[in-house]
C-alpha cells in the first residue's frame, strides 16, 4: 500500500481489477422499472432454486454480498437482491423516502414470484424488511435481520432550548445541501483513495475488501474513479420518525425470525444492545449477539451468519 | 431534464420562474408585481398555484408569489414517488433563495410545509400563517398500519398519484411540529412568528397553537400582523 498522501498509480484499462478471496459477482444482473425509475437487480445461484430475497444498508449496493450471498446460493437458494434507489447501479431518483424504499422492494419480488418468501435485511435493509413483513406478511415467510435492529435511544438528554439548537444546525446544513444538490458530484479518486474513504466509515472491514468493492460501487471517469450513490443522499439528518416505531413492529412478527447484533460499536451502527432488543422479540425468535464484532456481521463473519440463517431456513 | 433559461417567462399570463430543485423543475408564479416583502402562497395537496391574487389577501401591500409543489401545476412529476414533506419544505427553500426574505401562507399541506420552513430558516421566513386545506391533517401522528400500495401510471398528472398517496399518510408528530414552532420563535427575532387561521385542529396543529409565538387569528388580522413585521 502507498503512503496515505501518495497518489497511487491507476490500474489501465486491462489491469485486473481487485479480487478477494470467496467473492463472487452475482450470476445474473438484471433490471426492473419501479414507477418509472430503474433499479438494478443482483442474483446468485440457480433460477430454478428456492429464492429468498436479500436488502443493503444505507450507502452500500448489492456488491457488498459477494462473499455472503454466494455461500446460501451454495446451499440451494436463489439470493435475489438489488440496488437501492440512488445505490450502485440503480437510478439516481428525483424523491427518496423509507415507504418507496418498501414499495421498491415488493415491486422487486413480484418480478421474482408471488409466493412467501425469507427476507433478510442488513443495517437499513433491515428495517425495510420489517416493515415489509408487517405490510404484506402474504409474501414473506422468514426474517433475518443483520444489525438492523432499531433501538428506543435518542438524543441523550439535553435540555429544550439545546435541543432546539441541534435541530436548527441540523435543518441549516440539510436545506443548504439540497440548495447545491443539482450541482454535486462524488469526488474522483484513485481506486485506493476510494478504498480509504470508505474505510473510514468501515474501519473494521479490511482494505482489501474494500479495494475489491471500488470498481464495484464506483464507475471509472476520465479524472477518477467516484463511488455511484447519489450525491444527494446524505448522512444523518432528521424527520418525524422514531426508532421505538420500528422496534414495535418486532413483537407481532407472524414468521420465524433471526436477528444478528454486533456488540462492537461502530459508527454506521445503530448502537442497539442486547437489553434494547430482547423484551421486542416475537415469540420463537432467535437472537444471536456477536462478540468483538461490528456492525458488518455478514462482512465480518459470514461463514458463521450464513450457517445461522440456513439453520432458521431448514 | 435539462434546465431551462433562467429568468421570467413573458406571456398572457402570470410571469413563470423556473427554480431548480436537485432533479425537480419547481414552477414559481409572479401573481402581482410590487415593492417590499413578498408573500409566498403554498397550496394544499393535489392543487396548485392559484392564476390570480386570491381575493383575501388582495390586500397584502407587497408582491404575491404562488410556488407549484413538487408533483404538483407546472413542477417536475418526477418517477418512481417518495415524496416526504421535508423535501416540499426543500422546495420552499428554493423559492426562498431566489425571492429572500418572505411571508408564508400555506393551505393545508401547505400550512404543515410553512411551519417546518418558518422553523428551517427563521431568518428568511418573516411570519408564517397557517390556513384550512386539503392535506392538513396528514397521516396523524403516528404511523398506524403500514401498507404498500402500487399505483396505476395511467392515470393523468399533474398532480402526481405518488403524492396524493404518500403526503396524505406521512406521520406529523405533535412534538416533531412544536420543535419547528420553537425554532421560529427562538430564532427568528419576531414575537409572533406564526400565525393559525384552520379551523381545523389535527394533533399537530393544536399542539402548535399552544406555544409561544403561535397565535390564532382571522387571515386579515395575520396579514396585518406579518405585514408590519
Amino acid at each position: 500500500m502507498p503512503a496515505a498522501d501518495a497518489p497511487s498509480p491507476e490500474p489501465h484499462a486491462d489491469e485486473p481489477l481487485p479480487t478477494f478471496p470467496g467473492a463472487h459477482r452475482p450470476d445474473r444482473t438484471r433490471t426492473v422499472d419501479v414507477g418509472g425509475l430503474r433499479l438494478a437487480v443482483h442474483e446468485w445461484g440457480d433460477e430454478g432454486a428456492r429464492p429468498l430475497l436479500l436488502a443493503h444498508g444505507g450507502f452500500d449496493f448489492a456488491g457488498t454480498f459477494d462473499v455472503f450471498a454466494p455461500l446460501l446460493a451454495d446451499e440451494g437458494w436463489r439470493v435475489v437482491s438489488w440496488d437501492q434507489r440512488g445505490h450502485g447501479d440503480s437510478q439516481h431518483a428525483p424523491l427518496y423516502s423509507w415507504d418507496a424504499d418498501v414499495r421498491d422492494a415488493l415491486d422487486v419480488l413480484d418480478t421474482v414470484t408471488h409466493d412467501p418468501v425469507p427476507v433478510i435485511g442488513h443495517s437499513k435493509g433491515g428495517g425495510l424488511m420489517l416493515q415489509l413483513a408487517e405490510s404484506a406478511p402474504h409474501r414473506v415467510s422468514h426474517l433475518v435481520n443483520l444489525d438492523g435492529l432499531p433501538s428506543r435511544r435518542r438524543h441523550p438528554d439535553v435540555a429544550d432550548r439545546e435541543r432546539t439548537r441541534l435541530l436548527a444546525g441540523e435543518l441549516t446544513a440539510w436545506l443548504d445541501h439540497r440548495r447545491s444538490a443539482a450541482a454535486a458530484e462524488r469526488k474522483p479518486g484513485t481506486l485506493d483513495e476510494l478504498a480509504r474513504r470508505r474505510a473510514r466509515m468501515n474501519p473494521r472491514l479490511p482494505i482489501e475488501w474494500l479495494r475489491y468493492l471500488v470498481p464495484i460501487g464506483a464507475r471509472r471517469d476520465p479524472d477518477g474513479w467516484r463511488w455511484k450513490i447519489d450525491p444527494a443522499l446524505r448522512f444523518g439528518g432528521f424527520g418525524p420518525w422514531r426508532p421505538e416505531w420500528s422496534l414495535l413492529r418486532m413483537p407481532g412478527l407472524g414468521v420465524p425470525m433471526l436477528g444478528v447484533l454486533g456488540l462492537e460499536p461502530e459508527d454506521m451502527g445503530w448502537g442497539t444492545t442486547p437489553d434494547d432488543v430482547v423484551p421486542f422479540l416475537p415469540p420463537g425468535a432467535r437472537f444471536v449477539p456477536m462478540e468483538g464484532t461490528g456492525h458488518f456481521v455478514h462482512i465480518e463473519r459470514p461463514h458463521e451468519v450464513a450457517e445461522l440463517v440456513l439453520e432458521l431456513l431448514s | 431534464m435539462t434546465a431551462p433559461p433562467a429568468g421570467p417567462e413573458v406571456g398572457t399570463r402570470n410571469p413563470v420562474v423556473r427554480l431548480r430543485h436537485n432533479k425537480v423543475e419547481l414552477a414559481l408564479h409572479e401573481l402581482r408585481a410590487g415593492e417590499g416583502r413578498p408573500l409566498l402562497l403554498l397550496h394544499g395537496l393535489g392543487e396548485r398555484a392559484p392564476r390570480e391574487v386570491p381575493a383575501a389577501v388582495a390586500g397584502w401591500p407587497g408582491p404575491v408569489h404562488a410556488l407549484d409543489f413538487t408533483g404538483h401545476g407546472e413542477s417536475t412529476v418526477p418517477a418512481g414517488g417518495g415524496y416526504t414533506c421535508e423535501v416540499l419544505m426543500g422546495d420552499v427553500d428554493a423559492a426562498i433563495a431566489h425571492l429572500g426574505p418572505v411571508t408564508v401562507l400555506g393551505r393545508g399541506l401547505g400550512a404543515y410545509v410553512a411551519l417546518l420552513i418558518a422553523g428551517a430558516r427563521p431568518e428568511h421566513v418573516r411570519g408564517a400563517i397557517l390556513c384550512d386545506g386539503p392535506g392538513l391533517a396528514g397521516g396523524g401522528p403516528d404511523p398506524g398500519s403500514p401498507t404498500v400500495v402500487r399505483l396505476d401510471r395511467t392515470v393523468p398528472t399533474p398532480p402526481d398519484p405518488f403524492a396524493l398517496l404518500e403526503l396524505a399518510r406521512d406521520v406529523r408528530p405533535p412534538d416533531y411540529a412544536t420543535s419547528f414552532a420553537r425554532q421560529a420563535t427562538h430564532l427568528s427575532g419576531l414575537t409572533t412568528p406564526i400565525s393559525v387561521c384552520a379551523l381545523g385542529r389535527p394533533a399537530w396543529l393544536e399542539a402548535v397553537v399552544g406555544e409561544p409565538g403561535v397565535e390564532t387569528a382571522d387571515l386579515e388580522q395575520a396579514l396585518g400582523l406579518h405585514a408590519s413585521n
